[in-house]
């Protein structure tokens, strides 16, 4: 789910008010957009594609993090912005789908079409056992 | 049929409103725009986000027309289809996708080279193809809504559909309405807020607007797909578990049978206990070109802190409905029309089983279905509208479930029902091993659901929330009557009480209806033909 619009990278744009397909944010006027509806998040990273300043942290979580029990723990549980920040876990989803300046799109990559001739010979043998 | 109350072109604000801005609904407005229609899109939430396609992309149906390929893949897909297809909407499906991809390669789609040097055009990125969509449509002079979910159909004297009416969820639900001289719904299938990945805006309002009017729907039994996700996640993305072995917590292997993670076997033993997986079966030679397939896949193990690759995680098991089981609205002829006048369907709103018969549509024919099914719809509502227009006629708003309560004392919420009707849809105890008398039990929760709660829906959240509560609790009665009326295992419907499937069922089955809902098998369209229908 997402939990962090950062502050320091925010840029007031508004992208993720405009493009988050169930409604999750909110704008503040003067502000940054606020996550107004969490439990609405649907964990589909598009907020993360679009964000133009990386300024957004989406958790792989189904939940929010605050509820999670311990495991499964630090750091995957970590919501410290710098330090998720220098392991460069904003705007992940932006950097893998090649979007923004200076970027090759990812699509150019796409391995899906050829992946069962890649796997074929390895996972024919793996699949008769 | 007389159209002598039809709405004169001027007064109308579209010649065609797309309700849903997926691929079946951005095909369906370009293909209408391209016919000289004017055009409206509305989506629940933006066009080129909404949906499964944009978070989980699409792998196509896509054979070249060379040779006897298509033919061969034609029959081929008809045996895997229960013998409930249709080999002229097969054909037609194969051609359109094949125009229109080479269409998205003229319009600059980055089609990757494979590692042998050929261009490969079978799989599209969600996020990109989805954007490129958003530009086009707007490039033809569509106008489009987003954030602006539907809430019911307009209809005229005549009972032609005429238009549509929902709200500006972000401005404070402001009412629009559009007029218009033909509506097509490409609002997707219903997943009921599993959270399957991208699925949550697909709750299945379009089929209650249409079965307010009276349209029929077909392969609803074909709605008991799971998708496979981690525990700790929402990515129920199940092509990579093709290279999985499963386990038990402690690391025992347990004994079932390695790959895919939908088999039954493997659903099944997850109602025993929990089931975890490893990937470890594929090579590492192609954990790069994997990972390139599918980022948002790996994404959520990046983040927290697991390699799917030597790391055992748990799975769990997802409903995905009718987005990838097959049922839908049915349609009445070559334009993808439904049963009442001016409504189209296309793309996961309409029955698949015309292409994918009785198997999951996910992993290829969606795809395509999608591509070829809005286009065929647009161009034919296109058409529709600009027949004779003339004389007037009062538009009704035929939207009722959900909508006409004031939210008064008794007011139910909406979380409530959504509540109700998942606890009789989400498992796959009841949903995927399905048998006569648990079918028997949920509908008649379900159908006191719609008898009691649903007429006191409270708009205490938006008028969005209480309609998408009704349209899943109208979804789940005809998914479940549908299923105990096809008394066999068939693709994705599979009964625990009738394992075997009947050669004598090989039919397809409609259903429709609100408050009383019925099945019957489906005519014959030579028949229908001459009978008064």
């Amino acid at each position: 789910m997402i939990e962090i619009v950062s502050a320091a990278a925010c840029i007031d744009c508004d992208k993720c008010v405009e493009v988050c397909p169930t409604n999750v944010f909110d704008p503040v006027p003067g502000g940054h957009p606020v996550i107004a509806r969490q439990a609405d998040c649907q964990t589909c990273f598009m907020c993360e594609a679009y964000c133009p300043a990386d300024a957004l942290y989406v958790a792989p979580f189904r939940g929010p993090v605050a509820d999670l029990p311990t495991s499964p723990g630090p750091p995957a549980t970590d919501l410290d912005e710098a330090r998720l920040a220098a392991a460069g876990r904003f705007g992940e989803y932006r950097r893998w789908i090649g979007w923004g300046a200076g970027r090759r799109p990812g699509a150019l990559r796409d391995a899906n079409a050829e992946l069962p001739e890649l796997a074929a010979a390895h996972l024919g043998d793996a699949a008769r056992q | 049929m007389t159209r002598a109350t039809r709405r004169p072109a001027e007064a109308r604000d579209a010649d065609v409103l797309v309700l849903g801005g997926g691929p079946a609904g951005t095909w369906a407005a370009i293909a209408a725009a391209r016919a000289g229609a004017t055009v409206a899109l509305a989506d629940k939430g933006y066009c080129g986000t909404s949906g499964a396609t944009a978070s989980g992309g699409n792998n196509l149906w896509y054979v070249p027309p060379e040779g006897t390929a298509r033919q061969e893949s034609i029959e081929r897909y008809e045996l895997a289809g229960g013998l409930l297809t249709d080999r002229g909407w097969m054909a037609r499906t194969l051609e359109l996708t094949w125009e229109q991809v080479n269409q998205l390669a003229a319009w600059g789609y980055p089609f990757p080279t494979d590692s042998r040097g050929r261009v490969r055009r079978e799989s599209l990125q969600g996020p990109e193809y989805m954007r490129m969509m958003r530009t086009r449509v707007r490039r033809a002079g569509v106008t489009i809504l987003d954030q602006s979910p539907a809430l019911e159909l307009l209809a005229d004297g005549d009972g032609v559909v005429s238009g549509g009416r929902g709200t500006h969820r972000q401005r404070g639900d402001a009412s629009w309405a559009v007029r218009a001289g033909a509506v097509v719904l490409a609002t997707g299938g219903c997943a009921f807020l599993s959270g399957a990945l991208g699925c949550n805006p697909d709750t299945g309002d379009g089929h209650l607007m249409a079965a307010e009017l009276g349209a029929e729907l077909s392969g609803m039994e074909f709605s008991g797909v799971y998708g496979v996700a981690p525990g700790f996640g929402a990515q129920t993305k199940g092509r990579m578990y093709q290279f999985a072995t499963y386990y038990r917590a402690d690391g025992t292997r347990l004994d079932l049978p390695a790959g895919f993670a939908g088999r039954d076997a493997i659903v099944r033993a997850s109602l025993d206990g929990p089931v975890h997986a490893r990937l470890d079966l594929a090579p590492p030679r192609i954990h790069e070109a994997m990972r390139w397939a599918q980022p948002n896949f790996f994404l959520p193990f990046d983040k927290a802190g697991i390699d799917p690759f030597t790391d055992i995680f748990e799975i769990r098991f997802v409903l995905e409905g009718t987005v990838r089981g097959t049922g839908g609205i049915a349609l009445a002829g070559d334009g993808c029309e439904t049963t009442v006048p001016g409504l189209y369907a296309a793309g996961d709103a309409a029955t698949r089983e015309l292409v994918t018969g009785s198997r999951s549509g996910g992993g290829s024919h969606n795809g395509a279905w999608a591509i070829a099914s809005g286009t065929i719809a647009g161009r034919a509502a296109a058409r529709f509208a600009r027949r004779a227009v003339a004389g007037h006629g009062d538009l009704r708003p035929a939207g009722r479930a959900g909508l006409r309560d004031d939210g008064g004392p008794g007011a139910i919420s909406p979380d409530e029902v959504i509540s109700t009707v998942q606890a009789e849809v989400l498992s796959p105890a009841k949903n995927r091993f399905r048998t006569a008398a648990g079918l028997r039990e949920s509908l008649s929760r379900l159908d006191e659901v719609w008898s009691d709660q649903v007429p006191r829906l409270s708009p205490a959240r938006g008028r969005q929330r209480a309609r998408e509560a009704a349209a899943m609790a109208a979804h789940a009665r005809w998914m479940y009557r549908a299923g105990a009326a096809r008394e066999e295992s068939r693709g994705v419907h599979h009964r625990d009480d009738h394992p075997g499937t009947r050669p004598e069922l090989a039919v397809r089955l409609r259903t429709g209806g609100l408050d009383a809902i019925w099945v019957a098998a489906e005519v014959p369209a030579a028949h229908a033909a001459e009978g008064a229908r």
